[in-house]
């Protein structure tokens, strides 16, 4: 057996020599004295949500200033869809909010849309609409879930990703996948909505308040839950705008802006819901707006199913843009040819630039998309509301305990797929 | 509720108050885009924002798109600033053009300080500088990348294959490969 030494000093390898003369200007003058300590939190720490890097530097617990570093998930998706036809880009827009991939999909779609002046039938904006509010509920359980368990409140993850395997079951009925489903394509949606969905949805909707009550009853008032969240992290509504904030984090600081309500898309201007807002900008507040989201998510599904008809088309008939059905290959010449033509090469879109934006769980994803008369775009940009929510990190945290910074991190929901793209 | 002035056109508007920061205003499925002088990108922003009756609050985006290798365009980049209004629920593009040699653009951070992080992203990604930055440095890519990713002359994505006669071209790009 080979005796194992002990080190007396750390091997040369562990030595750090990094050159702490780089953090200057992003440290205070304090941390070159030795006054206060720097910490990395991070990329690997499980109550970052992802890969996120947070430089801290303490006096104490105290966080005098919080570096956030971000890039490590960054995958090249918008160059990607730089050499993908339109269509094709559509699965690559998934892989950016992994936690809400529908939601990439909307504003991909929407832009392309709008760029190629492409109709969308009603059913499928209806179909649509259901997706999204399914998927709104998904995340919104893993922020949930993931929220409390940082904060130590276990039990909460396991009820939310109880229910949330529900949704990620009726997203594979439509789909054939649980999360990178792509099911929104240019015109409307993949394919129809499969038989057993909407029993599947209404036993769902039947179900899901009664798990709500019980997520808000394991929180809501739990005096452990209300001293670890109110009044932590506190943004002004003010800030928070000229921050570029944006979603239930905008809200939670008590301004109404919901894209959903204020520039309808896809058909929400005819379904009657509300818009949680928080009053003091806390933790607390972020907290409660996702909660009652919930609700109103609930409700929408409520009013969309009324009107979920069986027949009627799920995408748009306008062949240039649309592959024919595979029923009519066998009769159509033409519709060989259209289907040939839009595998193999795609449609063309004019050389212009549009920018469409929808309400994501976490905030405005905004798509802008410039074309080049050919069938792959010049430039595809995502803002996404993660990215946003992680630079203002920083003005989130000072003169926080860094037990806080958990509880701040946790509540702005950030997904940093979302951020890095 | 307090009076709210009634909506005006914004390109009017910047034509009556600054005459010569309007290049060029056009409109595409509902979407108004004015082309502004660099220089007086900041101005004009800060004109949008604060004059009533435009009130455009809120910046949604920053990108920039590389129009290489056309030269039909006045310069070779475009950086749209996408702002947001929502006391009047409506959208606004601001467009400036920058030069190829050497890519500089003036900080919005003055203006909204969300900005940063979106101009760090171009700066890394298209490499175009902004003067006036509090914090230029590469956000997503490592430090020591070379290049650019976003613009359109930079390969896709794909491994150069190496031969005898081009191994130390490509080695020059790879600093981790090297030891």
């Amino acid at each position: 057996m080979a005796v194992v030494e002990t080190p007396t000093s750390a091997p040369d390898a562990y030595r750090w020599e990094g050159n702490i003369e780089e953090l200057r200007g992003l440290v205070s003058e304090r941390a070159f004295t030795g006054e206060t300590m720097l910490l990395n939190m991070g990329p690997h720490h499980p109550s970052t949500h992802g890969v996120l890097r947070v430089l801290l530097e303490l006096d104490g617990e105290q966080i005098v200033n919080a570096v956030p570093d971000v890039g490590f998930l960054h995958t090249g998706i918008e160059k990607t869809i730089e050499s993908k036809t339109y269509e094709k880009g559509v699965t690559a827009t998934d892989r950016m909010d992994y936690l809400s991939p529908l939601s990439n999909n909307m504003a991909f779609c929407l832009a392309v849309e709008k760029l190629v002046d492409l109709d969308v039938p009603p059913r499928a904006q209806l179909i649509r609409v259901v997706c999204l509010e399914l998927q709104r509920i998904a995340s919104h359980l893993v922020w949930l879930g993931t929220h409390a368990i940082d904060l130590g409140a276990m039990s909460v993850l396991l009820y939310a990703f109880r229910e949330r395997e529900k949704v990620l079951d009726m997203l594979e009925m439509l789909s054939g996948q649980r999360m990178m489903g792509s099911y929104f394509r240019p015109g409307g949606v993949w394919r129809d909505i499969t038989p057993d969905f909407k029993p599947t949805l209404v036993k769902f909707l039947g179900e899901f308040p009664r798990a709500v009550e019980d997520y808000q009853r394991l929180l809501e008032k739990n005096p452990i839950w209300v001293d670890r969240t109110q009044g932590v992290g506190v943004i002004e509504p003010e800030r928070a705008l000229a921050w570029g904030m944006s979603g239930p984090t905008l809200r939670g600081s008590g301004v109404n802006w919901d894209l959903r309500k204020s520039m309808p898309y896809s058909g929400y201007e005819q379904f009657t819901f509300n818009v949680p807002l928080g009053e003091h900008g806390d933790v607390y507040d972020r907290f409660m707006c996702r909660i009652l989201e919930l609700w109103q998510s609930m409700k929408i599904l409520h009013q969309a199913l009324e009107r979920l008809e069986d027949r009627g088309p799920f995408r748009s008939d306008n062949r240039k843009y649309v592959p024919p059905p595979r029923s009519e290959l066998g009769q159509s010449m033409e519709a060989v040819i259209h289907h040939f033509k839009l595998w193999t090469s795609g449609f063309d879109a004019p050389d212009e630039e549009v920018y469409a934006a929808v309400e994501s769980p976490r905030g405005e994803i905004g798509c802008y998309l410039h074309g080049t008369g050919g069938n792959m775009p010049r430039r595809v940009h995502f803002k996404t509301p993660s990215f946003m929510h992680i630079s203002s990190l920083p003005l989130l945290t000072q003169g926080h305990f860094i037990a806080d910074l958990v509880a701040i991190i946790g509540s702005v929901d950030i997904v940093l797929g979302d951020c890095d793209r | 509720m307090p009076d709210i002035a009634p909506a005006r056109d914004a390109a009017a508007e910047l034509q009556a108050a600054m005459p010569d920061a309007l290049l060029d205003s056009h409109s595409f499925r509902d979407e108004t885009t004015l082309i502004v002088p660099p220089a007086q990108v900041v101005d004009v922003c800060r004109f949008l924002r604060d004059t009533p009756g435009l009130v455009y609050n809120f910046l949604s985006d920053i990108s920039a798109v590389d129009y290489w290798p056309e030269q039909d365009r006045p310069e070779r980049f475009g950086i749209c600033y996408h702002l947001l209004s929502m006391l009047y629920g409506r959208r606004l593009r601001v467009k400036i053009f920058v030069a190829e040699d050497e890519p500089e653009a003036p900080t919005m951070t003055g203006v909204w300080p969300g900005a940063n992080w979106l101009e760090r992203e171009i700066f890394d990604l298209m490499g175009i500088r902004f003067s006036g930055h509090p914090d230029l440095r590469r956000i997503l890519m490592p430090v020591e990348w070379d290049g650019h990713p976003h613009r359109r002359d930079y390969p896709l994505g794909y491994e150069q294959v190496q031969f005898s006669f081009n191994a130390e071209e490509i080695m020059k790009h790879k600093p981790f490969a090297r030891e």
